[in-house]
């Protein structure tokens, strides 16, 4: 990997349109309360590229999720607007698919019929083995080749995680979001998840957006490092572009010159 | 002699066909005043292990000393921070860390005990919550006070059990830097069992993994040269953290690496694109 400096983006770039797969616009949410209107987040520009990945990180109870969950259209925008490749999204969709905090799965079903449950969806015009093939293709990625008829119940916490990856890949979405997906998790554990998620993302290459709290996770994942301000009114803070060669080992990411610059500067960052 | 050993120390759960040997020819050496972490995954056998030194399991074969004499059973000169917590659901706050004060300090007098009982309680800023009970409290208000508990003994030597794996970020560093200042200020000794690589290099004076079981071994140990008291920010420009840390992940990885067992088995992907359902979802 070659030498970069760090460059820390206080403003954003603006993109092509057509370099674009997701932008959000001044982006605004507000809850009511009894003492009047909450603004979570107030003038929110973010734009994501094709085929880039990610990471928000911000302190608690900054709005990350309520973000994260606008954009999944799970949560109601009270003002600007959300787009997929131009398109304004109107609730929630297949073009989104979204691996929770918790792995969310059936738990009266397999592995195999909880990724199946999606694909059945989107792909109505698949062959019912094609359908099957789809299924244990990622199942066999997150490396659950023994499980496929297990019961999500009988899962551990890590593996019922690989099947929520899985279960996300499958349906091809255009955009991923990861709400800390891995928060969960011990942190070996997770660092082998991450090598799961990332191994699968250089094949797919689908534009990602994950939250997290973990700053080796977040440097290691990502293209770009979104740094949120604190709520309320929470917006886009500083951007932390991490320019090291794909795909990454965490052997090479950790050895280079750069890493714990990068780290500093961020949990510095998350300590203040 | 070190002020605690492990000689040898193999735990077989269960009998004949079904025994499982979770812990094979342990040998560990704490010296006084030290502050070991043990990192490991999980199921490696790490709480196993603490039930050992504490006294609450017994080995199957080998000896654990505690300043030179067997464990034989629990005792208050070895304060234990679990990691479910393990409170009394039906005592207050105040109440869980009073039990473990008045069997540490029974010859003090009462208003010595309250006051020590409160100051723990502020050290974990519960004061507020003083007089609910755990079920009131969250997940981490839990685990402070357990960490109160353990610490307001005064034990002579503190053993955590992933201790703090429940916390945010920031509560975490607060407790680490309590626990910390308990162990300098009263010359403790300590052993941390944790899976966050970064809480062990930030706390310990070394660092011994252990491999994952059914026999589980403790592998070769890495000696944290860096001096204290230690700031998480700048540590990042301090070139012996950097060698240590990534010495350690790597082996850690490696382990992991291992473990996991690639399969032979490969599947098709159908070439298919999804059917564009943007318009039926709303």
């Amino acid at each position: 990997m070659k030498m970069m400096p760090t460059k820390i983006f206080k403003k954003q770039e603006k993109f092509a349109p057509a370099e674009v797969m997701l932008d959000l616009h001044d982006l605004k949410k507000v809850y009511p309360t009894p003492k009047g209107d909450y603004v979570v987040l107030e003038h929110l520009d973010l734009q994501v590229k094709k085929e880039e990945f990610v990471t928000i990180i911000g302190h608690s109870g900054c709005g990350k999720t309520t973000m994260l969950s606008m954009i999944a259209g799970l949560n109601p925008i009270s003002d600007g607007g959300i787009s997929v490749l131009g398109t304004s999204i109107k609730g929630p969709g297949p073009d989104r698919g979204v691996i929770f905090q918790s792995p969310s799965l059936m738990p009266w079903m397999t592995a195999l019929e909880n990724v199946k449950l999606g694909v059945r969806k989107v792909f109505p015009h698949a062959t019912k083995k094609q359908k099957e093939d789809i299924c244990k293709y990622y199942l066999n990625k997150v490396g659950l080749d023994g499980s496929f008829n297990k019961k999500a119940s009988e899962l551990s916490q890590g593996m019922q995680q690989r099947v929520g990856i899985a279960r996300a890949f499958a349906i091809k979405p255009k955009v991923l979001l990861l709400d800390e997906p891995f928060g969960m998790l011990d942190s070996l554990t997770r660092g082998e998840l991450q090598d799961v998620l990332i191994e699968i993302w250089n094949k797919e290459k689908i534009t990602a957006v994950m939250i997290t709290h973990d700053v080796d996770e977040a440097i290691f994942l990502a293209d770009r490092v979104i740094m949120m301000t604190s709520g309320p009114s929470a917006k886009i803070g500083d951007i932390l572009s991490i320019d090291f060669e794909r795909p990454r080992t965490r052997k090479a990411v950790i050895g280079h010159d750069d890493y714990y610059k990068y780290r500093k500067y961020l949990i510095d960052f998350l300590e203040h | 002699m070190a002020y605690l050993e492990l000689n040898s120390i193999n735990k077989t759960y269960g009998q004949g066909a079904n025994a499982i040997e979770v812990l094979s020819n342990i040998n560990l050496s704490i010296e006084e005043g030290e502050f070991v972490a043990i990192v490991g995954f999980t199921g490696s056998g790490k709480t196993t292990l603490v039930n050992l030194i504490n006294g609450l399991l017994a080995p199957t074969s080998g000896e654990v000393l505690f300043k030179n004499n067997p464990v034989e059973g629990t005792s208050h000169e070895r304060g234990v921070i679990f990691q479910n917590y393990s409170l009394l659901p039906w005592l207050s706050v105040y109440q869980n860390v009073e039990m473990a004060v008045r069997a540490a300090f029974p010859n003090e007098n009462r208003s010595f005990r309250d006051n020590h009982i409160k100051n723990y309680i502020d050290m974990v800023s519960l004061t507020s919550a003083i007089h609910k009970r755990p079920k009131e409290l969250s997940g981490g208000m839990r685990q402070r006070v357990a960490v109160a508990r353990a610490l307001a003994m005064d034990p002579e030597m503190i053993i955590m059990d992933e201790p703090l794996g429940a916390l945010d970020a920031l509560t975490r560093g607060n407790l680490q830097d309590e626990i910390l200042n308990i162990w300098n200020k009263n010359k403790r000794t300590a052993l941390l069992i944790t899976n966050d690589v970064d809480e062990g290099i930030y706390m310990a004076d070394r660092i011994i993994p252990l491999r994952p079981g059914p026999n589980a071994t403790l592998g070769p140990e890495f000696k944290i040269n860096i001096d204290r008291p230690r700031d998480k920010i700048t540590l990042n420009d301090n070139a012996e953290f950097k060698k240590t840390r990534n010495n350690i992940i790597e082996y850690l990885m490696d382990i992991g690496n291992e473990r996991m067992t690639d399969s032979d088995i490969s599947y098709q992907l159908p070439d298919l694109e999804p059917k564009d359902l943007r318009w039926e979802f709303k």
